[in-house]
């Protein structure tokens, strides 16, 4: 077990949170299920809440895991409004593909 | 200890994150997304944040994934139907989401000194009593407008769903 590091660098970290946001860029541009475009947005902001609790460790503050909560938050609230327009969406149209749905494109 | 740690969550949250994208059923995605929460978690729980890591679990891949799943549940509207995009799309898409990665990776690496390291115990604020001490005094004002947030949310939720819209 000699290529296996005894301590973690603080760039990995970052590095896999910048992995991560390029991912959900990725499923928020390439999808077109409006239910997957919706945890790719989720997954972006995992990856900004695990570089705030990365420069949290670094700068030994507590203030990182504060704005961290205040993102779960408003991911909550961001959840429960978002789905209930996709209901309203899919009672109304039938249909969950982002592309049928165009009737505010100019 | 903490690199074998580290490789093996963020391996799996990579890899689960890579499922989300490449599924079609949305369902599979959800699930790959509780995984992804899951190993973040644990990397919460490396950098000292333990009472994230146990918000992180109970309010994310508890009470949101269920309301996602439950969604999908109601729904039930099956797999995406063929792509629609050009082929040309993803094939300039992902050069460039990877050219993104690799110069982000650069970026940090150049910026972030080699000698800074995450060890287990190397910070010791995460826990409930400074989250809370520091959440109920320097950031009384924030946490209050959070609650107000969270009834408009309800209420817009509430009004979203009845039957006349």
């Amino acid at each position: 077990m000699d290529f296996l590091p005894a301590t973690v660098p603080l760039s990995w970290f970052l590095i896999l949170s910048a992995i991560l946001f390029t991912l959900g860029v990725a499923g928020f541009l390439l999808r077109r299920n409006i239910i997957t475009v919706f945890m790719s947005i989720e997954l972006m902001l995992n990856a900004v809440n695990l570089t705030f609790v990365t420069f949290s460790y670094r700068l030994k503050q507590v203030d990182g895991h504060i704005f961290s909560f205040f993102v779960m938050v408003v991911a909550a609230a961001e959840a429960a409004v978002g789905l209930a327009i996709i209901l309203t969406v899919y009672k109304n149209r039938s249909t969950l593909e982002i592309d049928d749905v165009s009737s505010m494109k100019l | 200890m903490e690199g074998l740690l580290f490789l093996t969550f963020a391996t799996i949250a990579v890899l689960c994150a890579l499922n989300l994208v490449l599924q079609t059923h949305p369902i599979s995605s959800a699930l790959s997304l509780i995984g992804v929460l899951g190993s973040i978690a644990v990397l919460y729980l490396l950098l000292g944040g333990e009472f994230i890591a146990a918000v992180q679990l109970i309010v994310y891949a508890g009470a949101i994934m269920v309301l996602f799943v439950f969604v999908i549940m109601l729904l039930n509207t099956g797999a995406e139907k063929q792509p629609t995009r050009k082929i040309v799309v993803t094939w300039i898409s992902l050069p460039l989401l990877f050219t993104f990665i690799a110069l982000a990776a650069m970026l940090i690496a150049q910026q972030v000194p080699k000698t800074e390291v995450v060890t287990f115990g190397g910070f010791s604020g995460g826990t409930t009593l400074s989250v809370g001490r520091s959440l109920f005094t320097q950031y009384l004002l924030p946490f209050e407008v959070t609650s107000i947030l969270i009834l408009i949310a309800i209420l817009g939720a509430v009004v979203l769903a009845r039957k006349e819209i």
